[in-house]
């Protein structure tokens, strides 16, 4: 019994959650979803929500590219075609360099907007 | 006029919402461009602007009484549209800057021209909108289509006259506010004093001024000297509405500072802080994110402001700092089903919230492309939807409602059949009618009450 309730919650009993208040209600849907979370994902941080997503989120929009890695490799293959980057492009990983064919472009919308459409409602 | 069908009950103050415009296009398919990223009324609320993923800023202008089309008073309709932003990737820090509009801000009408501030996440500019319905013609220097005269073929002089031309509504951008921001700009408030304005990112605010664009003063500043040590990041600020000295920000923890210019010239240290206790027993893997405040608004007032955060809508009175007076769930049902939603990453979503003019309703977004709205006198709140089949022209809006367990009873949606892909995180309130904007993906809908 207290290895299947570790997981739930390890600070309660079965019999006590069944006679929680309305109040402790609240809580027992949230940590029922961290356990399943933790079964999921097992290596998931100890620290709550913490540094990790936020570092995610102020590195949003990185992209790295060697000039460097790009033109020796340029020069080492100036008969061959270049490795391109298959379906995903915007998965650039181990020995492929990207090229400037794999970058997606980034091309300003000259289209107007469709909220600018024009029908009257 | 058919009486009020539809039952339910009204968010107070007897509010009857009806249906009454939807822009934009009606295909499944969405282009990423397209999706509407900013939403906001100007002070009269004769402009509204809306901004998009594609960078692009379109307004729309509400047509005045007119006796031919009666019904046309009070519809908005297409007043200007411009590129605002556009791709840009800085090769120094091998960084893409999206060109998504993040947020627009009117500035008080001081003349005949409209002004704007809008922002990516880098960049902001401040838009002139001005009509230009006259042309001068009979220049003596030059022909009628712009070629040079031939100076020696002038034999006679003239006065050049004003000729009336077709409406021309032109936007031009009047400065560029640019370099200023190492992280993501979240959010930029105009000052009271009209003169200032601030702009936030993640870990700092900056004080600008709107006629210089080669500096600003950093106001706060949160970075930790080792980012190992980083616990928040800032997620929305705003100016007071009335004192022109007083900002407030909010943090990813689900705290807000409210910060008095007067004291330093750097901000650090809060005046007040806002944080409701939380019971450390009800703490979980979810507890921070959820907290994650993810707008910021003063009451019209000045007196009060909101907090939005994952799960509800919290009213401050900004005298009393250990808790908030008001606290309404937006959707609690989703509590028991925070798993998926950080799986998908909903869990990241930023809802925002708005005042009506009045500051007796709030309202905010949810999934499925309900909104809810909150009367604070009647303490009634109400769901309501924005969807093209109940788009028939001043259709009432039916209230709806979700049934998180048990038996569903019929007209009611469980929380397993919501749609989480259309979420309405951009609302805007008229700053004095009943008249709401409320963006959905693609497509904005405005809702008017029937008493307008």
């Amino acid at each position: 019994m207290s290895q299947k309730l570790e997981e739930e919650n390890p600070a309660e009993e079965t019999g006590e959650e069944k006679q929680d208040t309305q109040e402790k209600e609240g809580i027992l849907p949230e940590r029922a979803e961290e356990a399943k979370l933790k079964a999921k994902y097992p290596s998931l941080g100890q620290k709550p929500g913490g540094s990790d997503f936020l570092m995610k989120r102020l590195q949003k929009g990185q992209k790295y590219f060697d000039s460097g890695d790009y033109n020796m490799a340029k020069a080492k293959m100036k008969n061959k075609q270049l490795p391109s980057a298959g379906p995903d492009k915007n998965l650039v990983t181990g020995d492929h360099i990207p090229t400037p064919q794999d970058l997606p472009q980034r091309k300003s919308s000259l289209v107007t907007s469709k909220l600018a459409g024009g029908q009257v409602e | 006029m058919a009486g009020a069908g539809g039952g339910g009950c009204p968010a107070g103050n007897d509010f009857q919402w009806c249906f009454s415009q939807v822009k934009g296009a009606v295909d499944e398919d969405v282009a990423e461009a397209d999706i509407i990223s900013t939403v906001e009324f100007n002070y009269s609320g004769d402009l509204l602007a809306t901004g998009d993923k594609g960078g692009r800023v379109v307004i729309f202008q509400r047509e005045q009484e007119n006796k031919i089309r009666p019904h046309s008073r009070g519809e908005y309709n297409v007043y200007s549209t411009f590129q605002s932003h556009e791709p840009e990737f800085d090769y120094l820090k091998s960084l893409e800057i999206e060109e998504k509009i993040n947020k627009i801000r009117w500035l008080p009408q001081q003349n005949a021209a409209h002004f704007l501030l809008s922002t990516n996440d880098k960049t902001i500019k401040l838009w002139k909108i001005s009509e230009r319905d006259k042309r001068a013609e009979g220049y003596n220097l030059k022909d009628e289509d712009g070629r040079l005269r031939d100076p020696f073929r002038i034999t006679a002089l003239r006065v050049p006259i004003l000729k009336p031309m077709d409406l021309m509504v032109e936007a031009s951008p009047r400065r560029i506010f640019a370099n200023a921001h190492t992280y993501h700009i979240n959010s930029i408030s105009v000052n009271s004093d009209h003169e200032t304005y601030l702009s936030a990112d993640d870990l700092r605010i900056n004080l600008w001024h709107l006629e210089i664009t080669d500096r600003s003063f950093n106001i706060v500043d949160i970075k930790p000297a080792n980012m190992e040590e980083l616990t928040e990041v800032i997620t929305a600020a705003e100016f007071h509405p009335h004192q022109c000295n007083v900002l407030v920000y909010s943090s990813s923890k689900g705290t807000v500072r409210l910060c008095d210019m007067r004291s330093s010239a750097l901000c650090d240290r809060h005046s007040k802080f806002f944080e409701e206790p939380e019971d450390p027993s009800s703490r979980s893997f979810f507890s921070e994110i959820i907290s994650s405040i993810s707008d910021v608004k003063f009451s019209h007032s000045g007196r009060y402001m909101m907090t939005r955060d994952y799960l509800s809508v919290k009213v401050w009175d900004l005298n009393m700092e250990s808790r908030p007076v008001e606290t309404h769930q937006v959707h609690e049902y989703l509590r028991s089903k925070l798993c998926s939603l950080y799986e998908n990453d909903c869990i990241f979503d930023k809802f925002e919230c708005c005042w009506n003019g009045s500051d007796s309703a709030v309202m905010t977004g949810s999934y499925n492309n309900f909104f809810r709205m909150f009367d604070r006198s009647t303490r009634r709140d109400v769901t309501l939807e924005a969807s093209r089949e109940s788009s028939k022209p001043r259709a009432s809006l039916k209230p709806r409602k979700v049934c998180a367990g048990g038996k569903r009873k019929k007209d009611e949606i469980s929380v397993d059949s919501l749609d989480f892909n259309k979420k309405i995180l951009h609302t805007a309130w008229h700053p004095v009618d009943n008249v709401i904007a409320v963006a959905a993906t693609n497509n904005l809908y405005i809702f008017q009450d029937k008493a307008n």
